[in-house]
């Protein structure tokens, strides 16, 4: 179990170097700097401003530069604000789409596994039939088409919620639905398969036999079976999650990092960018890897190789 | 396609006779109605798409043009007139839209084209080789599974242009990665099978073997994928679209047309409400075909 903790581990690191590697490459090799806009900076200035952030010095020495910047966890300052950090800057605005995707995960949880698990036990009643069509619309309307309906009619003509901002409570509601909705669909579709393929096994019928109620059988005999696809999906999720709040906070206007990453990219605010996407980069990656550990760990049929 | 089975030596289901896998598979396919309402509605977007636009111009006079502005016309509501409306520029809706399913369908084959040529011949040549190209090859393939692509298409977009070309790369290059993995695996078990032994010893070159015998076996699960990977570069496109990195103006994707809509909605609700249910038609549609493709298609499933 530590070994393959530790193995896997050991390829992270490969995998975020060749991300910052080609990430800084690639945001330097683009015509346009981030100073390049605004014309009115006489060129001795701009020298100065360039020197000020090092640059003036050559391509590689700002790599190794950066590279060592980052290894003692400095994202260096960010280029459009001046005078704040990037650190400064993920701090600030990190909590807020970590809240937006835990809220956003924990609708696609429950949602899903409510009605997958429902549609296995009821199968080919109106009950699957309804939750499956759940399950299609949630993969057919894309969040970014569901959340403006959703504030036009919850917020515009009903006017529960605020349509935009992120301050009280209400206004984490229609986000969070907007985009836990997509991931209920999906979860929904594979608790659903995962539970049928358990639910026609042996050993749930020798549970019926000795005479376990129904909700027994379900809930402690094939849930645990049955979830297994469910939690190897968990990864994937979560990374759509991340990403997917970029639209979302666009939609809702929700001060978090994903708009200030896309913010950036159009700026052109080099540290910002890199910064973001190393901090996107081992989430995702730390976070699939801990699904895969809960993945073994839960299946004693996988062995940690 | 059945011609191809014919000629390929070996039929990996036992088959009654006279009906093929293929004859089977379509006729479950026919029998499924979602299936086949899905292949209908997306045939029948796919036309008016194409011919829309002119036949609308053509009836209508020049006013219908996808870029012919009119600012006395503008945010005219759905009426006989403008069936959809018009936009803040007096631009019919209705041809927008279609003109925007051009693009949008368009992106959606072409970007998945490039993913099943990567991913098929990727997928094909590290199952055929095994060994340690196979084991390098996967290893490479975890490695970018495990990026946050979605980051990269981003950065991408902003940095190199919007050009709609490396939209179809950018895509291309993401969803190729499943495809590999799920061509590698049939590549597997059926490189192990009796008639490419068989292959090998009449002297089949390895390309031969690869594309005239294993690939048409390993149809099926392909065509599958393939149809359930146009949604997903559709939906990557539109994503992109509406943070404004995709499709650019006087052009218009669905992506772009709901994202004016959506900043428009409070007033002027056609213009969010019809891009974005022709779209989401779309994505039913194809989902619709693609699951009853695969059920048609798994012939595990059809046993039980």
């Amino acid at each position: 179990m530590l070994r393959f903790i530790a193995r896997r581990l050991l390829q992270v690191i490969p995998v975020l170097f060749v991300i910052i590697t080609a990430t800084f490459f690639m945001v330097r090799f683009v015509p346009g700097g981030p100073f390049t806009g605004e014309k009115s900076i006489p060129p001795e200035i701009l020298k100065n401003i360039e020197a000020h952030y090092g640059l003036d010095q050559p391509l590689w020495r700002q790599y190794l530069n950066y590279l060592r910047q980052i290894a003692h966890g400095n994202l260096g300052p960010s280029f459009k604000y001046s005078n704040r950090s990037v650190n400064e800057i993920i701090a600030d605005k990190l909590p807020v789409s970590l809240e937006l995707g835990a809220l956003s995960l924990a609708v696609a949880l429950v949602m899903g596994l409510t009605l997958g698990v429902i549609a296995a036990v009821r199968r080919n009643t109106w009950l699957d039939y309804l939750a499956s069509s759940v399950g299609m619309l949630g993969i057919c309307v894309p969040t970014f088409v569901m959340g403006p309906l959703l504030v036009l009619f919850f917020a515009i003509h009903l006017g529960w919620v605020n349509a935009s901002g992120w301050y009280g409570w209400p206004d984490r509601i229609l986000p969070s639905l907007t985009l836990g909705f997509v991931y209920a669909a999906y979860l929904m579709r594979i608790t659903r398969g995962g539970m049928l393929e358990v639910l026609n096994q042996d050993y749930i019928r020798t549970a019926r036999a000795k005479g376990a109620s129904e909700l027994r059988i379900v809930l402690r005999h094939a849930l645990r079976g049955g979830l297994m696809p469910v939690v190897s999906f968990l990864g994937p999720a979560i990374a759509g999650i991340l990403t997917g709040s970029f639209v979302i906070e666009t939609i809702f206007q929700i001060p978090g990092l994903g708009r200030e990453f896309v913010n950036s990219a159009f700026s052109r605010d080099y540290t910002l960018v890199l910064g973001t996407v190393i901090l996107y980069a081992g989430l995702i990656t730390g976070l699939n890897l801990a699904a895969d550990i809960a993945q073994v760990w839960l299946n004693p049929k996988l062995k940690f190789e | 396609m059945p011609s191809v089975v014919k000629n390929s030596p070996a039929v990996i289901v036992p088959a009654e006779p006279g009906s093929s896998l293929w004859s089977d598979a379509w006729h479950r396919l026919s029998k499924n109605r979602l299936a086949v309402l899905g292949g209908g509605m997306l045939l029948i977007l796919g036309l008016v798409s194409l011919l829309g636009p002119p036949v609308i111009s053509a009836l209508g006079g020049a006013s219908y043009a996808y870029n012919f502005t009119n600012l006395d016309n503008a945010f005219a509501p759905p009426s006989h007139l403008h069936l959809f409306g018009t936009d803040q520029l007096g631009r019919d809706l209705l041809v927008r839209v279609l003109m925007g399913g051009r693009i949008s369908l368009g992106v959606g084959l072409c970007a998945t084209f490039v993913a099943l040529t990567i991913g098929v011949v990727y997928g094909a040549i590290a199952g055929y080789v095994g060994g340690k190209t196979d084991a390098v090859m996967m290893r490479l393939v975890d490695i970018i599974y495990a990026l946050p692509f979605t980051i990269f298409v981003i950065l991408l977009m902003v940095f190199f242009g919007r050009n709609i070309i490396l939209l179809f790369v950018a895509i291309g290059a993401v969803e190729w990665l499943t495809m590999a993995r799920i061509v590698r695996g049939q590549i597997m078990s059926l490189k192990k099978m009796e008639f490419i032994e068989a292959a090998r010893s009449l002297g089949l070159s390895n390309r031969r073997i690869i594309f005239r015998h294993l690939l048409p076996n390993a149809l099926g699960p392909i065509i599958v994928y393939t149809t359930l990977t146009i949604p997903a570069v559709m939906l990557l496109e539109a994503f992109l679209s509406f943070l404004g990195l995709g499709v650019q103006p006087p052009m218009s994707s669905w992506g772009t047309l709901i994202k004016d809509g959506a900043e428009k909605m409070e007033e002027f609700w056609w213009l969010l409400v019809f891009p974005g249910a022709i779209f989401s038609l779309a994505l039913f549609s194809l989902n619709f075909l693609g699951d009853g493709l695969r059920d048609a298609l798994d012939v595990r499933a059809a046993k039980d």
